[in-house]
């Protein structure tokens, strides 16, 4: 007798998310409609944290490739934005995808070298080329030198329609990153890249080819980081070399997808609203915002590896962006939608268990 | 002849390097922890000293061995305190830590101190210089710097070939398991060598500030440079560090040289170039 098992991958919790994040995103497009100058400029600040934050996520989290040097992604989207905004001619608003694809352009000789390194001297090696794109840009004249730029064309529109497209550009950014990474870990390669993240060797035994994935998510991150450090500085209107190769952004997207909860979707886009919001609620003191957020990730990457989404996950085991699959045999599901929420107890004494180890943890993390 | 001047600068320069880089290389080595806060402890220890310059009035020299103790307590406990529990969460998740550590130091400095440049001042002897000829001069300060880079790198090689405690750090970097199973406590041992580490940055971090100046945000340059001079040299070979500091430091010089400005652009050329052609390094013990 054939079994009718099927493979699922929605859940009730996604079922319910899925229109409440349409409508939500349906609510924020209209912001410049009714929203002051500082809530659009603010609001673009939040999502292209966020987008910045997804980027670094697929980075780090999933394809285990743990770079400081995203920063030169961010001045590369900026500077493509000046030079086809003002050398070429474009309208630049229609520069923030021609900045992802030179940004990856770029991906590919730094992923060269830096791919010849592994963990910790890889994310030296990437600073040090983010350094070499700063250094170059200082010292190239035509690209305005040490001083910087301006990106006077958009300054053609009238402020409220410039705030305008720069929102919704940064809502796209936004929006756009999360589908991204919400598709790539659905498909084909999705899965290898779960893979790679929970072990590195068994996914290798699995016939994943590691270099082609790590070299993919490197680009697209690049594409993703590159189209949003146009959108920011659409939105800032000046650049320098200085601001845009600034470590500043790297701080940024680890803090917040650290604390929010490295290698899952939810997770850096709670990270980036804490993040938000504490430099809001520590505006008054300086940079005391990134001493407070850098304690926090520290503690938080350590005793919490998966982050604040990893501890509300383990109370509420709800995927409200599922990228898991489930197996199903009639309307029983595996791993359950709730799995119990106390582990199952093990004996005291374990004749195989010499070297004192805990046994593994059963339960799964979010997305496993 | 300039250019022989050049190269003995650079040389020089490239002792200061190897300085930072041995303490990097140590961490590297014992525990495969790859410090991303490295240069800020080095950027700390001369704000530390240039606080106790202020408060005693006394040369930056005489602080030095103030500096050390006070680092090599604050790298202990630092260890033993967040980034032991981090390499336990992972090889990932302790980058990430040092990384946090990084951003905190800066901004801790920012506040404290301000975003002003600072410089320690040693006296006459930063001025003073030996005139080999009309275009070959050498300063007495680089000249310090180097002999004292070489003596702690001598210094750190007996510590580790000859001593009871460098033993021990030999055994974990070979097989941290087997070690442990020898009698070595390695949480211990990884907070010692912290604090080994920040001691040589001390002494590291004193000698740049007297050298140039400093502001919070100089410690990733500091960093870099102690890296480039680690994977040039080839890992785990602290006389590799050596020479790789030293052809980084002849690098920056002569691209400075023919280029004003382009002297830290051509280090990293170079340091990229080898990682294309070379990336095990010059003296590669092992394969990374």
């Amino acid at each position: 007798m054939a079994t009718p098992l099927k493979v699922e991958r929605y859940t009730r919790a996604s079922r319910i998310a899925l229109p409440v994040v349409a409508a939500v995103i349906i609510a924020a497009a209209t912001i410049p409609a009714w929203g002051s100058s500082s809530v659009i400029k603010q609001g673009v600040t939040f999502l292209t944290l966020v987008a910045l934050g997804q980027m670094w996520n697929l980075l780090a989290g999933y394809g285990g490739l743990v770079s400081v040097g995203q920063q030169a992604f961010v001045g590369i989207g900026a500077y493509t934005l000046w030079v086809f905004s003002e050398k070429v001619g474009i309208n630049p608003f229609f520069c923030v995808p021609i900045a992802g694809i030179v940004a990856a352009l770029f991906a590919f000789p730094t992923a060269g070298l830096a791919f010849r390194l592994r963990g910790g001297y890889f994310a030296v090696g990437t600073w040090v080329i983010a350094e070499v794109y700063r250094l170059l840009v200082t010292l190239i004249s035509w690209l305005g030198g040490g001083s910087g730029v301006s990106i006077n064309s958009a300054r053609g529109f009238s402020p409220t329609t410039r705030q305008a497209f720069v929102f919704w550009w940064a809502l796209a950014v936004a929006v756009g990153s999360i589908a991204l990474v919400y598709l790539i870990l659905r498909s084909r390669r999705g899965v290898a890249l779960t893979a790679i993240r929970d072990d590195e060797v068994g996914a290798r035994s699995l016939g994943v080819n590691l270099t082609r994935s790590k070299l993919w998510v490197f680009v697209i991150a690049a594409f993703g980081t590159g189209a949003t450090g146009a959108v920011i500085y659409l939105n800032l209107l000046r650049v320098g070399p200085e601001a845009g190769f600034s470590l500043q952004w790297s701080a940024l997207m680890i803090f917040a997808v650290v604390i929010g909860g490295l290698g899952t979707i939810e997770g850096p886009i709670l990270g980036a609203i804490i993040f938000f919001g504490l430099q809001q609620l520590l505006a008054d003191y300086g940079t005391w915002y990134l001493i407070v957020l850098g304690a926090i990730a520290a503690l938080v990457v350590v005793f919490a590896k998966k982050g604040l989404w990893g501890a509300i996950y383990r109370r509420w085991p709800a995927d409200l962006l599922p990228v898991r699959r489930r197996l199903c045999l009639e309307t029983v599901c595996f791993p359950e939608e709730a799995p119990p929420a106390q582990p199952p107890q093990y004996p005291i004494v374990q004749a195989d268990n010499l070297s004192g180890e805990q046994p593994p943890a059963p339960s799964p993390g979010p997305g496993a | 002849m300039i250019w022989v001047n050049d190269i003995i600068q650079g040389i020089l320069l490239g002792g200061l390097y190897a300085l930072f880089a041995a303490g990097l290389s140590l961490v590297f080595g014992v525990m495969r922890l790859v410090n991303l806060a490295h240069g800020d402890f080095g950027v700390m220890a001369a704000y530390i000293s240039l606080a106790i310059v202020g408060s005693l009035h006394v040369n930056p020299f005489y602080t030095i061995l103030m500096v050390m103790v006070v680092m090599a307590i604050f790298g202990y406990a630092v260890q033993r305190g967040l980034l032991n529990f981090a390499m336990d969460a992972g090889p990932l998740q302790a980058i990430l830590a040092t990384f946090g550590i990084a951003i905190i130091i800066q901004n801790v400095l920012l506040e404290r101190f301000t975003a002003n440049s600072k410089g320690l001042d040693a006296g006459a002897i930063e001025t003073a210089v030996i005139k080999l000829s009309n275009q070959v001069v050498i300063g007495w300060f680089p000249l310090v710097t180097a002999i004292v880079s070489v003596i702690v790198l001598l210094g750190l090689q007996f510590f580790l070939g000859r001593t009871r405690m460098g033993r021990a750090f030999r055994a974990t970097a070979d097989n941290q398991r087997a070690a442990q199973l020898m009698g070595i406590d390695n949480r211990h041992l990884y907070g010692m060598a912290m604090a080994f580490a920040l001691t040589i940055v001390a002494i590291g971090g004193v000698f740049i500030g007297i050298r140039t100046t400093f502001n919070p945000s100089a410690g990733p340059m500091r960093l870099i440079f102690a890296y480039e001079a680690v994977i040039i040299g080839g890992l785990g070979s602290l006389w590799g560090t050596l020479v790789g500091g030293i052809i980084l430091g002849v690098a920056q010089v002569l691209g400075d040289h023919a280029q004003q400005g382009w002297g830290i652009l051509v280090g990293h050329l170079v340091f990229l170039a080898l990682l294309a052609f070379r990336p095990q390094g010059l003296f590669a013990k092992q394969v990374q």
